[in-house]
């Protein structure tokens, strides 16, 4: 017993005839090694976590940074470049906000504003939960049907044909959960106190919701959809079934074709036969990594200084 | 004023309404889904019947003589069966689970019983932040690394040393397997798993664990006997979830294994197909099958893969809800 603090806790937490028994003592510092065995394992865990991780980040990023050229983003893929890429996946991912925004925060606004714990209100939520959950190629999958197959746009599958607005809805079910359900529980972060605030001086629900609690909850709810675009940014599968693939700008909404950054490294990897594939790959890897990390950061970092609640 | 105040009234009764109009969108989307695709399976519910599970051969013929049996028109020589791909995607998905449980679990014990939260803010912000990278991006990662990494150099040490295990003998080499699926998947489930788990397991009364601290536990114990059993529910609930994701993963699948693989996996260096991969890669001949079978085929497919990933997320949703109740925030997660 030579260190002197052990002592003191042994002798605060062992009746006083056990102090001095050393089978006591030793199981005591047995107990404590595991508890230090285990923190050890726990780095070791975090350690092998993170460097796959860490490799993905790096590589890409050293990778894609090197396929950095005026040619490779000013030109289109004819041509050996991914600019109609970047204007493809940015298009997608506008028209996709473009139907999931709206309906999202509108339907956040019921669940937090109007609707209360009722049963109809319960569903919604777990239905968007859950919907959350169901893989992205059903999205495309449900969207093909009824879009390319039944309303018969850009007729056709992988590769001959496609559809971009067929797409960008797949990608809007994809991102409604989530501006739902932060919507929601944005508003629901404003204290009612306001709200009671409002109503005692006269303001109907429609004005309160209007003028005072959507103001309120705007970075929260900029915060979901941020990070929804981010997640629909980097979407593959439902795109490569319904909007299929396009060496130039696409022309129109219902019946062209579109280009987009993922196609091309899928492109890369399952045919050998692309004009400037490999470089065009990592680069559109390195621009997928820096949209989605940058939002990322905006909205997890930025966005969080301009909330005032 | 009364003329101003009933109209007011009616403002905010048909905000009420017309939102949530709007906001069942959710639900309307889910229940249509189902309908258009069974809509469009019905053909091939009728001809193939149990079949379709119990069958190991796909494959559809794009020319030939067309037969009609059961009612449905069909190529002579069609096969539809989907026993290899159920069992390609169990295979790959239970892999991933068994490798991302400690993992997972052992990254929240890190963030929030070990780490000083000094340390564990920035590691978390960096595991959310990693955790949005596309999946196909991890499957190129997959294919370029991590694929001929495990091919090369780890199953043939493996196959060596541990072949007396079952499962871990057998032939390796060539194309990746089921291993390299497994934990592909397994990476991107990780931070689903240690996200929920670190919510909840910092949720603990404080009262409890300093309660077992006075009474002499050390760190350990208090972690092992109170922090875990506290998050239990919704630790299993994070897993399930994970299993979720890792059951309808489709690109980095598709990237690293490939969809071509019609054989059960007899190792875990077999080479499989999951249902998603499948579906992913066989739409493009479907389109070009005559009949229609074949999409009828893959539709009930998809229906197939609805309910396996809708029943695992709700018992996931159920049993994370019921971890986290009491307290007052709801989960939103991926």
């Amino acid at each position: 017993m030579d260190d002197p603090v052990e002592q003191v806790r042994l002798q605060e937490i062992l009746p006083q005839h056990t102090w001095q028994d050393p089978r006591v003592i030793l199981r005591y510092r047995r107990r404590r090694a595991l508890g230090h065995l285990v923190a050890v394992l726990a780095v070791v865990c975090i350690v092998i976590v993170l460097s796959p991780l860490l490799d993905i980040a790096f590589m890409f990023f050293y990778r894609g940074a090197l396929a950095i050229s005026i040619p490779n983003l000013a030109m289109t893929s004819s041509d050996g470049g991914l600019a109609n890429a970047i204007v493809g996946t940015l298009l997608i991912t506008a028209l996709a906000g473009l139907v999931a925004i709206p309906i999202g925060v509108i339907g956040g606004i019921y669940l937090a504003e109007f609707s209360g714990q009722s049963r109809y209100a319960q569903s919604i939520r777990f239905i968007a939960d859950v919907l959350s959950g169901v893989p992205s190629i059903l999205l495309g999958y449900i969207s093909f049907v009824i879009f390319i197959l039944y309303f018969g746009w850009g007729r056709g599958g992988v590769g001959s044909g496609g559809s971009l607005l067929a797409g960008a809805i797949a990608l809007s079910v994809l991102m409604l959960p989530y501006v739902l359900r932060t919507t929601e529980l944005s508003l629901r972060k404003v204290p009612n106190s306001l709200r009671e605030a409002a109503t005692a001086l006269g303001a109907t629900k429609a004005q309160m919701i209007n003028r005072m609690t959507l103001i309120l909850a705007l970075p929260g709810i900029l915060t979901g959809v941020i990070l929804s675009a981010s997640i629909a940014i980097g979407e593959t599968a439902p795109l490569l079934i319904t909007a299929g693939n396009s060496n130039y700008y696409s022309a129109c909404l219902t019946s062209c074709p579109t280009s987009y950054l993922t196609y091309l490294i899928w492109n890369f990897v399952t045919s050998a036969n692309s004009i400037n594939g490999e470089s065009l790959a990592y680069l559109s890897v390195f621009l997928l990594m820096s949209f989605v990390i940058g939002l990322n950061i905006i909205a997890r970092v930025g966005l969080r200084r301009f909330s005032k609640i | 004023m009364n003329v101003e105040l009933a109209k007011l009234r009616t403002v905010d009764r048909v905000y009420k309404c017309l939102s949530g109009a709007i906001g069942s969108a959710a639900v309307i989307f889910l229940g249509l889904a189902l309908a258009v695709l069974l809509y469009y399976a019905y053909p091939s519910i009728l001809l193939n019947g149990v079949e379709f599970f119990r069958g190991t051969r796909w494959s559809a013929q794009l020319g030939g003589k067309i037969v009609t049996l059961n009612g449905v028109r069909t190529i002579n020589g069609d096969s539809f069966g989907i026993l290899v791909f159920v069992v390609g995607t169990l295979a790959s998905s239970t892999i991933a689970v068994l490798l991302a449980i400690p993992a997972g679990i052992g990254t929240a014990v890190f963030l929030t019983q070990v780490a000083p939260p000094k340390v564990a803010a920035p590691i978390s912000l960096m595991m959310e932040t990693l955790a949005g990278i596309p999946s196909i991006i991890y499957g190129f990662w997959g294919f370029l690394v991590l694929g001929p990494f495990l091919v090369n150099d780890f199953e043939p040490l493996i196959a060596q040393h541990l072949g007396f295990i079952p499962f871990l003998a057998g032939p390796v080499g060539g194309t990746s397997g089921l291993l390299a699926g497994g934990i592909i998947l397994a990476i991107m489930i990780i931070p689903i798993i240690a996200s929920v788990s670190r919510d909840t397991m910092i949720r603990t009364p404080k009262e409890l664990k300093e309660g077992a601290r006075a009474l002499g536990s050390t760190r350990w114990e208090v972690t092992r006997r109170i922090v875990l059993p506290f998050a239990k529910t919704a630790i299993v609930g994070s897993i399930i979830l994970g299993l979720g994701r890792a059951l309808g993963e489709t690109m980095a699948i598709a990237m690293l294994l490939g969809a071509g693989n019609h054989q059960l996996p007899t190792s875990i260096y077999s080479p499989v197909s999951t249902i998603a991969a499948f579906m992913l890669q066989e739409l493009n001949i479907a389109n070009a099958e005559p009949t229609g079978i074949d999409i009828a085929a893959l539709m009930e497919l998809a229906i197939v893969l609805l309910m396996i990933t809708v029943t695992v997320n709700v018992i996931a949703r159920l049993l994370i809800k019921q971890g986290f109740a009491g307290s007052s925030e709801n989960v939103v997660r991926v």
